[in-house]
């Protein structure tokens, strides 16, 4: 090889050498300001789980709390209305709550730890509006086959009273349920599974 | 003319402040020392927080001391119920002037406005006085509006452990100024490590191109 | 691949060959003195802190509350609860004062070397804007922090401008949108901060490149190294600029950033210097701190502010002798006759005369950050003496020194014993 293609050679490695090093250092560089974009402190303050008191929920009433900007509903299902939930399940789309989002053990029949207990995220999944409440006995809104549940005014889907959707709405899925764990039998905290979960 | 710029510019004495006024004491603090600081967040905790508020530390935060999320909440939070919230006070400005003519003021950034020298002998000057309002006044800071917050702390230990408790008080004042203060100093010594690998193979490059210019 | 890099390149020339033809011009035909020096390094690095600013500036404007209730605390906020926030304003507030090191050794290259002289006038005059844009860009960024240096700086510089005889007041008013400075001021110099002075600067910074290149470089020797080409065409003097130089400024950008990151990483506040301490307290309209000072890249010109005694109760000439102390700058090509461009070829005069000008900047920068108290009272007594701060005496007598850099320069310029001027560049 001539001297000017040891050169060339040489100079042709150091620049590789230098812009990969650069390179690196570059990424390194870049690395604070792509993570200062992710939720600051504050955010992480306000999304922290939130403690609620149950004990005034009676039998057949829903509470509604706000986490993480959203609302939660907690409801206290009595018998009837846990009974209502085997009759629905034909119309279902996700029945099983295959394809729907909730923890590890809501993943049951009830979709909750405790079956009189039930909490769900009210946000529609289709396209984020609140739905409300519609008792089993709302039959001229609702009619004459209702069992209880919620139903969506923005653009018709209806859940039942463990958040699962009925076929022909256009949510896709059953509605979320959040994290959540019981600090005893008054005292919720939604946000967050039982500790070592 | 040159080594004459440079000298002007290597002479830091003339930067010296000419501010005048008691001589403060050197605070020995070791932002390192995670016992002085736990003990810091402990007395500021039970004889500060009262009248002075740490609006921008949050609770949670002191996990850098090397507490437990539990042990802060069941030693250090006395008014605040979830760890993620910031160590404020209920005063508001208002009630704080009405109170005590001046509202006692935030301490978050005291250390850096302040200094931690100041702080130190601040707090170890106070000295009774039967014309104050409040029985109290400093040499640090003539006719302040603060009580000694600390004078039981002071009556019940020797001077020895008075300016310990003191020196570790302002050793958490100072972490709370920036926290971020020690993970800064590490990134940089690891950020100067890369630039000098850089720059050993920039300069080659650089001496290899230039090799034919003459 | 290598080929399909080539095939796609040869798709992007064919439809906008101006990027190529852009690059060969300025970067790779761009043909540099050879013998470019340490006071070359400055151009290229002002530009480095420019990108350095802009980057570190729209990362804090992602989470800084222009409000006056708001300001202080969104600048904790990123201190303390932003991934990494609290590096990114340290890049951002160490940027500051590098910006105007490195632009204070830019032009002080200017001076050793002659580069404001026929026919780089036009360049020179572009720089000149470019550091008056710069100065408004660091008073208008400085209010942000909302601190009480931040206020009062702000409050005293306004009110120089209401100084301004008989449409001062109102054009105080007009630039505070308030009586005093408020949170209406706050929020304007926000706008003007983040993007309408960088557009300006940017435009400058485009137009003082393009000056530059359209004339080529000045080099050490101040030789015209266009007048000795050889058969091609290209000045036998010059170099590419690609590779050469931006190899070179590659090495010294990282020199650069090593001392960047030292002083930011260990010891951003500088003593003061670069962060002052009194602006972690929050403004407070009814408190005026014991001693306000700018920032000290201001230092030296307010320095002349107040070394300038006050006429008929009015600070107004005072005012005006900074003005002119900035837009005495403006002159500077047609102040210097001296045939000879670069001080290795001029005489006793200039190089005196430039260590005195260097000697009174920086005594004028020094008295600028203390009290006039700082070098105490003289012992006697006289008619004239309408202050006995001695602090103050010296800085009259550096700012007439100052002035008379400029305003003697026609003469010991042309009186000046210069020396040969080699046809060509020694390295």
């Amino acid at each position: 090889m001539s001297d000017d293609q040891k050169i060339d050679k040489t100079r042709r490695n150091l620049v590789v050498a230098t812009s990969v090093a650069g390179g690196a250092a570059s990424i390194g560089a870049a690395i604070p300001f792509v993570a200062s974009m992710l939720p600051s402190e504050r955010t992480k303050a306000a999304g922290a789980p939130i403690e609620v008191d149950i004990s005034t929920i009676a039998p057949g009433e829903m509470k509604v709390f706000e986490w993480r900007g959203k609302p939660v509903w907690v409801i206290r299902r009595t018998k009837e209305m846990l009974e209502s939930l085997k009759r629905v399940a034909g119309n279902l789309t996700d029945p099983a709550s295959k394809s729907s989002q909730q923890p590890a053990y809501a993943t049951n029949e009830y979709r909750s730890v405790k079956p009189d207990l039930m909490v769900l995220e009210g946000v529609c999944t289709h396209l984020g509006c609140s739905p409300q409440m519609k008792p089993a006995d709302d039959k001229v809104e609702m009619g004459a086959e209702w069992a209880g549940g919620f139903y969506c005014a923005c653009h018709g889907s209806k859940f039942d009273l463990a958040g699962r959707v009925f076929r022909g709405a256009p949510a896709p899925t059953n509605l979320t349920v959040p994290p959540y764990t019981f600090l005893s039998d008054s005292t919720l905290l939604i946000g967050e599974d039982k500790k070592g979960a | 003319m040159k080594s004459l710029l440079a000298a002007l510019l290597a002479s830091p004495t003339l930067l010296l402040a000419a501010e005048v006024g008691y001589p403060l004491d050197h605070a020995p603090i070791d932002p390192r020392d995670l016992v002085s600081l736990q003990s810091g967040a402990r007395t500021f905790v039970n004889y500060c927080l009262g009248c002075h508020g740490l609006q921008y530390m949050r609770y949670n935060r002191l996990t850098d001391l090397g507490l437990a999320e539990a042990q802060i909440r069941d030693n250090l939070m006395f008014s605040a119920e979830k760890v993620g919230e910031t160590m404020k006070i209920a005063m508001t400005v208002q009630e704080g002037k009405a109170w005590f003519g001046v509202p006692p003021p935030d301490l978050s950034v005291v250390s850096r406005s302040r200094g931690a020298d100041w702080i130190y002998t601040y707090l170890r000057t106070f000295h009774r006085d039967p014309k104050a309002a409040h029985g109290w006044n400093n040499m640090v800071f003539p006719n302040a509006a603060m009580p000694h917050a600390l004078w039981k702390v002071q009556a019940e230990q020797s001077a020895v452990q008075y300016d310990a408790t003191v020196r570790d008080l302002v050793n958490f004042l100072v972490y709370v100024g920036e926290p971020s203060a020690q993970s800064r100093k590490s990134i940089g010594i690891v950020v100067l490590f890369v630039l000098g690998v850089l720059f050993i193979l920039a300069y080659a490059m650089k001496k290899a191109f230039w090799k034919d210019v003459r | 691949m290598a080929s399909r890099l080539v095939a796609l390149w040869d798709w992007f020339d064919s439809r906008m060959p101006s990027v190529g033809e852009e690059y060969r011009k300025h970067m790779s035909e761009y043909y540099a003195p050879k013998n470019f020096n340490f006071w070359y390094y400055f151009g290229v690095l002002s530009m480095l802190v420019l990108v350095i600013q802009i980057l570190s500036g729209i990362f804090l404007t992602m989470n800084y509350k222009p409000d006056a209730g708001l300001a202080f605390g969104s600048v904790e906020f990123i201190m303390r609860d932003v991934p990494g926030g609290w590096l990114i304003r340290y890049i951002h507030s160490t940027g500051a004062s590098a910006f105007f090191v490195v632009v204070y050794l830019h032009m002080f290259r200017a001076l050793l070397y002659g580069s404001y002289k026929e026919p780089r006038e036009l360049i020179w005059l572009f720089g000149v804007l470019i550091y008056l844009s710069l100065m408004a860009e660091a008073f208008l960024g400085y209010l942000l922090p909302w601190g009480q240096m931040s206020y009062w700086g702000a409050q005293v510089i306004v009110n120089l401008f209401g100084t301004i005889p008989f449409i001062g007041p109102d054009l105080a008013l007009w630039i505070r949108g308030d009586y005093v400075v408020s949170d209406a001021t706050l929020n304007r110099f926000f706008a003007l901060h983040v993007i309408a002075i960088p557009l300006v600067l940017l435009g400058l910074v485009v137009a003082h490149i393009l000056a530059l290149h359209d004339v080529g470089s000045n080099n050490p020797d101040g030789v015209e190294i266009k007048k000795t080409k050889d058969a091609n065409g290209r000045p036998v003097d010059g170099i590419p600029f690609h590779p050469y130089y931006t190899v070179k400024d590659t090495v010294g950008s990282i020199v650069f950033l090593a001392i960047f990151c030292v002083v930011m990483f260990f010891m951003p506040e500088l003593g003061g210097y670069f962060i002052e301490d009194n602006n972690f307290v929050p403004a407070d309209p009814l408190k005026t701190p014991a001693h306000i000072a700018p920032l000290w890249y201001f230092t030296p010109f307010y320095s002349i502010l107040r070394a300038v005694p006050p006429l008929f109760h009015s600070q107004f000439p005072g005012v005006m002798a900074m003005g002119i102390a900035v837009i005495v700058l403006f002159f500077l090509p047609w102040l210097d006759r001296s045939p000879v461009k670069s001080i290795r070829y001029r005489g006793a005069y200039w190089k005196g005369a430039l260590v005195i000008f260097v000697i009174s900047f920086a005594v004028l920068g020094y008295l600028g950050m203390k009290p006039t108290t700082v070098w105490g009272q003289f012992g006697f007594d006289a008619f004239f003496l309408d202050t006995k701060d001695r602090a103050t005496w010296v800085a009259r007598l550096c700012t007439i020194l100052y002035f008379a850099f400029f305003i003697l320069m026609p003469w010991y310029t042309a009186k000046d014993k210069t020396k040969p001027v080699p046809d060509r560049v020694t390295m």
